[in-house]
């Protein structure tokens, strides 16, 4: 059928991303990592999406993020196998 | 080559530059690491710890859990580090923090620093801590005698 093509189960335009979870969003989400799909297309709209599905409390304001290994920055887009991580504020020492 | 660095260029190939930021699941014996940190050249010698202390804003605490993102972690603290060192006139710099379970007393971070003087020393340990807390993503957890736990700082 026009404009919904299936590939492995994936709707058209979505990705498949890894999503570890470190500190407090850990807790919250009750798991610390998991594969999701999703069709937003930045890292904002990605922590919103999965801020109003897992109940987190720390607010966009609040997070820097991380994209295979190295910092990003929100308003970037994001690719289909990347592993992103969300870092609530840093609070070493 | 025929000499023993012959030899040893044939086992390691690679050139490793030696980690000098380090996030350690392991205790933090400073006796242990500041008598492996020396430099002829060096007339001070700055070092930090920062330590798990019974209380926290009028609350009683029983114990710290540390985690990490630790492949940032390193990558960042190595970051901050070579950063002390073009900043500040100094001859090495070092860190190790912890990560796990720990106690009241225990050693939750290891700040070294070297130097020909002291205020460069001085200075470079104090860019090291303050930029670490900010930048590198460690996190704690609280946990108090109450039986209460927070991560910190508080939710926003």
């Amino acid at each position: 059928m026009v404009g919904t093509i299936q590939i492995e189960g994936m709707a058209l335009g979505e990705k498949s991303v890894t999503l570890r979870y470190f500190s407090i969003l850990r807790d919250e989400a009750g798991c610390s990592e998991e594969v999701i799909n999703t069709t937003v297309t930045t890292l904002k709209a990605l922590y919103e999406e999965q801020r109003e599905r897992h109940g987190w409390t720390l607010s966009l304001t609040h997070v820097k993020v991380a994209v295979n290994g190295g910092f990003g920055r929100m308003s970037d887009a994001f690719g289909d196998g990347d592993e992103i991580v969300f870092l609530p504020p840093s609070a070493g020492g | 080559m025929h000499s023993a660095m012959g030899m040893k260029l044939f086992f390691y190939p690679q050139v490793q530059v030696a980690k000098l930021f380090k996030i350690s699941d392991q205790p933090i014996y400073s006796a242990e690491i500041r008598a492996h940190f020396e430099n002829p050249a060096a007339g001070a010698c700055v070092i930090f710890e920062g330590w798990v202390r019974n209380h926290d804003d009028g609350r009683e605490v029983w114990s710290l859990e540390y985690e990490a993102y630790s492949e940032l972690a390193e990558a960042e603290g190595e970051r901050v580090l070579a950063e002390a060192q073009a900043q500040f006139d100094i001859l090495e710099v070092k860190c190790i923090h912890r990560v796990g379970e720990l106690e009241i007393g225990d050693c939750a971070v290891w700040i070294g620093v070297l130097g020909a003087h002291r205020k460069a020393a001085f200075e470079a340990c104090q860019y090291v801590i303050d930029t670490l807390k900010e930048r590198v993503p460690i996190w704690k957890k609280e946990h108090f005698k109450d039986g209460s736990t927070e991560w910190l700082p508080g939710a926003g």
